[in-house]
């Protein structure tokens, strides 16, 4: 168990070593040079040159690689360009809110869809059922964006009930919550709708009732134990794009997470930040991903490890 | 084990009644293609401490006649339309299903072909073999584990204070139905129905798990219904046969009359279509033509298309079950020709 931990967890050391290395290309790869965007529309050829010499723009890209992954492995991931702070601190910032909204939006998902996809189950076909299902379509079909910003005008500006901006109070976080669980739950409810109508159609179903055993009982835990497996990974994949930062959802209502972060800061071609960013996005992956396969084999015995 | 042999049911039926007498049963499926009728009349008994085999190619209402019994048609394409099945002094067909589920495991139990998809994969084998003492009869966890383990020894799986806390995956095909057959009898039913209970199984367990099955019987003295396809696998357990076709009984009688004399060219088929062991090099002898198809059954009898001995009123009639002249009375067969079928042989 610790071996294969130990394992999962040196193998995620090279898949974050592709990561930074393919943004560091990446962003480079991206016209416009930060250093003529710093310096501003006014600078001379002169002062840019002096500004990209600064910034060590200048020296070969091999010799910038090489130099940002030997300051990498100790910590420290530069400055940012624009702010002038370290880019652990402009993270430090912004990854807690994020964190927070990913843990409320995936808490509530779970918590209205599981009800939903268990009564569209055990109704199947029925006027309950029909209406959970097409309820579900429609909200996958909605994009966030169009969401976020519908939700803005009714319950900011037409209500005024709930703050449209930043995060100031525990209220910031409902909006940014509900717009980024909506298309969640929809999914979620087809999911655990058809997971359990698989499993109740299992032979072990069959064996629960010959047991005499009461529906509720050949339900909970019968039924559900085995349809919750594959609902674990889809909410744990989901969980870890949360953490990346919801890019859209977060510019909308300008919440001051990591995703926002990384927008703006590929705005302005902050590599220090982007980089960073995205490498805290690639940890949280792989956290989430191992998570989930030792999650598997507690829920899973097939799948129990050694 | 040990303190409750047969009780209560004892005193409110007599010793001789039968314990479940199935009568004309009906079941019918509806499909997309149409509504089937799988069940057409079906009718049986099944004494205490007898076994009864139903045997039949796949499709011809075997497993239709336990899911009926057990209240476990697949809801809510199958249902019961006619017919009763007679248990104690009730009538499962009458009764609400939520009624027949509460005999489910203490009076009736049931067992299945494939051990494997019948286990639940996430419990250990001892949750579930404990689970109905805890759930059915509020024991508490520790003793229901208790029972389990005596179970578990009872129906011969070694190191099974080990092994209790193992999951179904962890055991062979044949361990597995034994798992299967600890939680069946773990409330001592009187009735067992084993559909198809070695199927899945290697041929060397097959035997180990019907003597096991066997043994339990002259044990517990419950009545046991022994669904299969296999004519051999049967033959040394139960006293009576009855062969299906196409949702009907074709032929019933003690296991040696249907065996020794068939009545019936379908069951004569079967028996015909066996590999013998002792001549090799034999060709076996196959029954022409195929299943028949319930949405679209022969008119007359179902058999008629692949029976060599068919005359033009098996195309028109359906023949009823009858005893051949000149034979056992507890032998009958749905035949025309049954008295030309066993002068055959």
């Amino acid at each position: 168990m610790l071996g294969y931990v130990a394992r999962r967890l040196l193998l995620a050391v090279f898949v974050l070593w592709g990561a930074v290395t393919v943004v560091f290309i990446v962003v480079r790869l991206v016209p416009a040079d930060p250093a003529v965007l710093i310096a501003g529309e006014t600078a001379t050829p002169e002062q840019i040159a002096a500004l990209r010499a600064e910034m060590g723009l200048d020296r070969p890209l091999l010799l910038q690689y090489l130099g940002y992954l030997g300051k990498a492995v100790t910590g420290n991931f530069g400055n940012s360009y624009t702010q002038n702070v370290p880019v652990t601190q402009l993270i430090g910032q912004v990854l807690p809110n994020t964190v927070l909204l990913a843990v409320l939006a995936c808490v509530f998902a779970v918590i209205v869809s599981f009800p939903l996809g268990l009564l569209a189950a055990l109704r199947v076909n029925r006027f309950s059922d029909r209406a959970v299902t097409t309820l579900s379509l429609l909200t996958q079909s909605l994009p966030g964006f169009w969401v976020g910003i519908v939700l803005m005008l009714v319950f900011s500006r037409k209500l005024n009930w709930l703050p449209s901006a930043g995060l100031d109070s525990p209220a910031s976080l409902v909006l940014p919550t509900i717009t980024l669980a909506l298309p969640f739950i929809a999914i979620l409810v087809r999911m655990t709708r058809s997971g359990l109508l698989e499993v109740m159609g299992e032979g072990y179903i069959v064996t629960a009732r010959s047991k005499g055993l009461p529906e509720r009982t050949v339900i909970f835990p019968h039924a559900i134990r085995n349809a919750t497996i594959p609902i674990i990974t889809i909410v744990g994949l989901e969980f870890g794009t949360l953490l990346g930062g919801a890019v859209i959802t977060e510019t909308v209502f300008s919440f001051p997470g990591i995703g926002r972060l990384l927008v703006t800061s590929i705005q302005v071609r902050d590599y220090a930040v982007v980089q960073a960013c995205v490498l805290v996005i690639a940890v949280a992956f792989v956290l989430v991903n191992l998570i989930i396969d030792l999650l598997y084999g507690y829920l899973d015995p097939r799948v129990r490890l050694s | 084990m040990s303190q409750s042999t047969p009780v209560a049911l004892e005193k409110s039926v007599p010793p001789d009644a039968p314990l479940l007498s199935v009568q004309n049963l009906q079941v019918e499926f509806s499909t997309s293609a149409g509504v089937v009728r799988a069940l057409d009349g079906v009718s049986f008994d099944v004494r205490r401490g007898e076994t009864i085999a139903i045997l039949g190619e796949s499709g011809s209402g075997k497993s239709v006649t336990a899911q009926a019994i057990m209240a476990l048609l697949p809801r809510p394409a199958g249902s019961i339309v006619g017919g009763s099945i007679r248990y104690a002094d009730r009538d499962l067909v009458t009764l609400p299903a939520k009624d027949v589920r509460r005999l489910c495991g203490t009076e009736i139990a049931m067992i299945f072909q494939d051990p494997l998809s019948s286990l639940n994969p996430v419990f250990r084998v001892g949750w579930q073999i404990a689970e109905p003492f805890r759930r059915r009869l509020g024991i508490d966890k520790r003793q229901a584990l208790a029972k389990a383990l005596e179970l578990l020894d009872r129906v011969g799986i070694p190191d099974a204070e080990r092994r209790i806390r193992d999951y179904p995956h962890q055991f062979s095909g044949g361990q597995r139905q034994r798992i299967m057959i600890a939680m069946a009898i773990a409330l001592e039913p009187k009735l067992l129905i084993a559909d198809e209970p070695t199927t899945a199984l290697d041929v060397t367990v097959q035997s180990q798990v019907m003597k096991l099955l066997a043994n339990l019987q002259a044990e517990t003295g419950m009545g046991m219904i022994l669904i299969s396809h296999d004519l051999g696998v049967v033959a040394d357990v139960a006293k009576r046969a009855a062969i299906m076709y196409a949702g009907r009984i074709v032929e019933a009688g003690t296991i040696r009359e249907v065996y020794d004399h068939p009545a019936h060219p379908y069951t004569r088929g079967l028996l015909e279509s066996i590999p013998s062991t002792t001549v090799i090099g034999e060709r076996l002898t196959p029954i022409p033509g195929g299943p028949p198809n319930l949405l679209a059954l022969p008119t007359g009898c179902a058999f008629h298309p692949r029976c060599p001995h068919a005359i033009d009123r098996c195309r028109d009639e359906i023949p009823q079950l009858r005893r051949p002249d000149g034979w056992e009375p507890t032998h009958v067969a749905a035949c025309f020709r049954s008295e030309e079928v066993l002068a055959h042989d």
